[in-house]
């Protein structure tokens, strides 16, 4: 039995301990907002929140987070979500959308840390999300965007 | 590999679906224009749709013949339909539509076939959805006239809302939808003046799937839940051209959730209660494979080869005026250069997959990124043993594709379909390909090598130019052939290159295609990838061997085409190119015209420390015709830089004997979110029916870069990628 906190629920699970998280989520628990891109922590496409941070969940064992909090982009909440939303939303940033879960969820954990990223910062936070339709642009101005409604 | 006759199956099915459509057409469904309307009350959904549907509730439903990967046509479609129809934008929504050729055929292609490719879909749609829209608004207002004893002239119809202009009788147009399905269907009916369009051409209309695809809810295939479904991943062979012998699976079928494991025409199929289950699975199954056959060449090989047979006259000619040899012999001055191009992967980043289900009706459901819908439908409806009437797609949005998605052979799809017969259709099967599956499957941008050879004469000018290019043919082999191969020249081999702009007075393009047995297909742009880059860094080297500007050089050879001249105009004004770089900074420039559109790019770089190019701005311009959501041009002219920057400077799929050295995106490496530039995007104002936008922004990038480097370091960069010490 496993035991830890999904998108703020209590939840037990029986799984093997090694499985990754995405799987427990996506085939398990029918959450498929975090996406598979790689399996290899390569790509940020299931990118969820562990403790607050920004984690690959297809490289995360389930049993790793026994006793924290997980947060998908279902379940993400909060003035600084609602900003990086509405900001994506405003610029229109997603065109295939796939990466755009693990986008968004970088971006929240990179704004809920510092209100207002630099340039270097925002590379730094963001560059392991590949996006193959190269909307990196957007995803730039929609964090800086995102910062300004934050008062950042 | 499964020999589809898909011709054949096509053209069957299409018969039994058109004597299908004329059937409900005499029942008096107003289908044929494309217009239906739920029947009130029954809340059944007409099942003969066919582009626009209007609810009781004014939810107006819009259904595409062209699959959305992220390009936006979903949200091309919708404005062209609403531009006439004038509903409540919030309220539209736009699904993938299948089944009907007839209806969805697509008309940029000759409307047979319903397909989505060639950046195609606006100019297919730019017609077909005003009608639709043009059609439903007009039997919404004579149902309106008609109920409330008014002249048509008095009716408007405005944000999904009727009203009478001398009376207060107003009613959604969901309130008259069952009415208006009555009305005789008018034809022709008028479409808008441009100078009264109010959503074509638009600034800020809100993208529909924007809120979706910001908080997870977009649904992908990968996402599809049905009840029992089973997980399947494939075991592909080794290397091209193998193919299984036996397998031994008694170990794998005793591990955790695993369901069964069974062989398929593309290779052996593991069955479980989840993707990981199956891939853990999957390591556990021992194969043998006959490699007799298989592609065991390895890159430096083929390079070795081609360069062999660029130095040779083509084994067929794609284009060709005056005489280039005798034109050569008199030049001033002549240039040569060799060229190589790698394979390269889409890699998109939902990696390929489909969902099949055998419905207790009887009725085979398959879920995919359906860019060719009827072939996968005759594919699908082959390996099942049944009749294609009694297949339904499901069209997907896709996360990518790049091109990927519309394959001859049904690959994807033809494994999903032959797994859940194997396992007697007794549950529905999402087959899911690994990231290194999706790397390793093949189905690559070809590999090429040109040779290519120009004279000056004394005041600067060319007088002649030669290029000779060797690679494989994406269509050969394929249902596709007939329509693209002539005379032993695939035309997507020598696109951008043999219909080039330039006014060169000797010109010749030969074509040596090559054997390989490595699946090749359409990458974002085609031949243009390759052609484009050749043709526009060695126009550059040759300017600066003329020792002319490379704008005006190019300007004076394009006199009698004024579109590419006004995008090149444009570019270069709003770059700043008369002025020179800031110091530090270099720039580059690239024309190229394809799919009926026009980009120009200015490329602005800087080099580190350690010389390595960053690449700092792109200046875009593009004329598509009329830009119809002009967003979303800007949108795909940054998507398509992006996409090429990445694959010119770093992307390369190489062979060692047969096996593919990369799986993964530590290997195969493409642009991230530090590496790219700010991007500039002008739009040419135009009258012209509209052109795509997919793909069009890809090829002036690599060689404006190219271009840039050369100002930058003196270095002509001929080999690609620019990096050649990545794996
Ligand atoms: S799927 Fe986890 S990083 Fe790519
Ligand atoms: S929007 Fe398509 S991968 Fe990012």
């Amino acid at each position: 039995m496993i035991r830890f906190t999904l998108n703020g629920e209590p939840l037990e699970i029986e799984a093997d301990p090694d499985k990754p998280l995405l799987w427990v989520l996506r085939d398990d628990l029918g959450l498929t907002g975090a996406k598979y891109g790689c399996g290899q922590a390569l790509c940020g496409a299931c990118t969820v929140h562990v403790d607050g941070q920004p984690t690959r969940s297809c490289q995360t064992a389930v049993g790793d987070v026994a006793g924290k909090a997980v947060v998908t982009i279902e379940g993400v909440r909060g003035e600084v979500a609602q900003a990086v939303q509405k900001s994506w939303i405003k610029l229109d940033v997603p065109q295939c959308g796939y990466c755009q879960s693990g986008q968004v969820m970088a971006a929240i954990a990179l704004l809920s840390a510092k209100k207002k990223p630099s340039d270097a910062e925002i590379d730094d936070a963001m560059s392991g999300n590949l996006c193959r339709c190269a909307t990196y642009r957007r995803i730039r101005a929609a964090v800086h965007e995102a910062s300004r409604l934050l008062g950042g | 590999m499964l020999n589809l006759s898909a011709l054949g199956a096509l053209a069957d099915s299409t018969l039994s679906r058109r004597r299908f459509i004329l059937g409900a057409t005499a029942a008096g469904a107003s289908l044929v224009v494309g217009y239906s309307v739920a029947a009130e009350g029954s809340g059944q959904p007409n099942p003969f749709v066919a582009y626009v549907q209007i609810d009781p509730d004014n939810k107006v439903t819009v259904f595409s013949a062209h699959m959305d990967m992220g390009q936006g046509i979903y949200q091309g479609v919708a404005t062209l339909a609403q531009e006439e129809l004038d509903a409540d934008w919030s309220k539209i929504h736009v699904v993938g539509a299948s089944g009907n050729p007839k209806f969805y055929g697509n008309l940029a292609m000759g409307g047979k076939v319903q397909m989505t490719g060639g950046s195609t879909g606006t100019a297919s749609s730019w017609r077909r959805y005003r009608v639709a829209g043009a059609t439903a608004k007009a039997m919404l207002i004579a149902a309106a006239a008609r109920k409330w004893g008014r002249t048509p002239d008095d009716i408007v119809g405005e944000n999904g809302v009727l009203r009478s202009k001398r009376s207060s009788a107003t009613a959604t147009y969901g309130e008259m939808a069952a009415l208006a399905a009555q009305e005789p269907v008018p034809a022709p009916v008028a479409l808008k003046e441009p100078k009264d369009w109010k959503y074509i051409g638009a600034k800020n209309l809100p993208r529909l799937d924007s809120p979706a695809k910001s908080t997870g809810r977009q649904l992908y295939t990968i996402d599809v839940r049905l009840p029992n479904m089973l997980t399947a991943v494939m075991i592909h062979p080794p290397l091209f051209g193998a193919t299984m012998k036996s397998f031994d699976a008694a170990k794998a079928k005793t591990m955790k959730g695993v369901v069964d494991v069974v062989a398929t025409p593309r290779g052996v199929a593991v069955v479980a209660t989840g993707m990981w289950e199956a891939m853990k699975a999957r390591d556990a199954v021992i194969v043998e494979w006959d490699e007799s056959k298989a592609e065991k060449r390895g890159s430096a090989a083929m390079l070795t080869a081609y360069r062999a047979l660029a130095d040779k006259d083509g084994e067929a000619v794609a284009a060709r005026r005056g005489d280039v040899d005798a034109a050569l012999g008199k030049a001033a001055k002549v240039i040569e250069a060799r060229y190589e191009f790698p394979y390269l992967a889409h890699a998109a980043l939902e990696p390929l997959n489909a969902v099949a289900w055998m419905n207790p009706q009887g009725v085979l459901e398959v879920w995919g990124g359906h860019q060719a819908p009827d072939l996968y439908q005759a594919a699908a409806a082959q390996v099942a043993g049944i009749t294609p009437d009694k297949v339904k797609l499901h069209v997907m949005k896709t996360g990518g594709s790049f091109g990927r998605r519309a394959t001859p052979d049904a690959d994807v799809i033809v494994e999903a379909v032959a797994t859940a017969k194997a396992l007697g259709w007794r549950a529905p099967i999402r087959l899911q390909w690994t990231r290194e599956d999706d790397m390793r499957g093949g189905r690559y941008r070809p590999a090429y090598v040109h040779k290519i050879v120009a004279g000056l004469d004394a005041d600067g000018r060319i007088v002649a130019l030669r290029d000779t290019i060797v690679g494989q043919s994406i269509a050969k082999g394929t249902p596709f052939e007939a329509g693209l191969v002539k005379d032993g020249v695939d035309r997507l081999s020598v696109e951008g290159m043999a219909n080039q702009p330039y006014a060169i007075p000797n010109f010749r393009v030969d074509l040596t295609t090559t054997d390989m047995d490595v699946p090749v297909l359409w990458w974002r742009s085609v031949g243009s990838t390759h052609t484009a880059y050749v043709l526009e860094t060695f126009i550059d080297e040759l300017a600066h061997a003329a020792g002319r500007d490379p704008v005006t050089f190019r300007l004076d050879m394009l006199a009698d085409k004024p579109r590419h001249a006004a995008v090149l105009k444009l570019a270069a004004e709003k770059a700043g190119w008369s002025n020179p770089p800031a110091p530090g900074k270099f720039r580059g420039v690239a024309l190229a015209e394809s799919f009926g559109s026009y980009v120009a790019e200015a490329v602005e770089i800087s080099l580190d420390k350690s010389g390595a190019p960053k690449v700092e701005r792109v200046v875009c311009a593009v004329d598509c015709g009329v830009a119809v959501n002009p967003d979303m041009v800007g949108a795909q002219m940054e998507g398509g830089i992006g996409f090429g920057l990445g694959a010119i400077v770093k992307s390369r799929i190489t062979l060692d004997d047969g096996k593919v050295r990369q799986g993964n995106f530590d290997t195969y490496k493409v642009l991230r979110l530090n590496e790219m530039p700010e991007v500039e995007v002008h739009i040419v104002k135009s009258a012209e029916d509209p052109k795509g936008v997919g793909e069009p922004g890809v090829p002036p990038v690599g060689p404006a870069l190219a271009n840039a480097l050369f100002q930058a370091t003196g270095k002509r960069m001929r080999v690609l990628p620019f990096d050649q010490t990545s794996t």
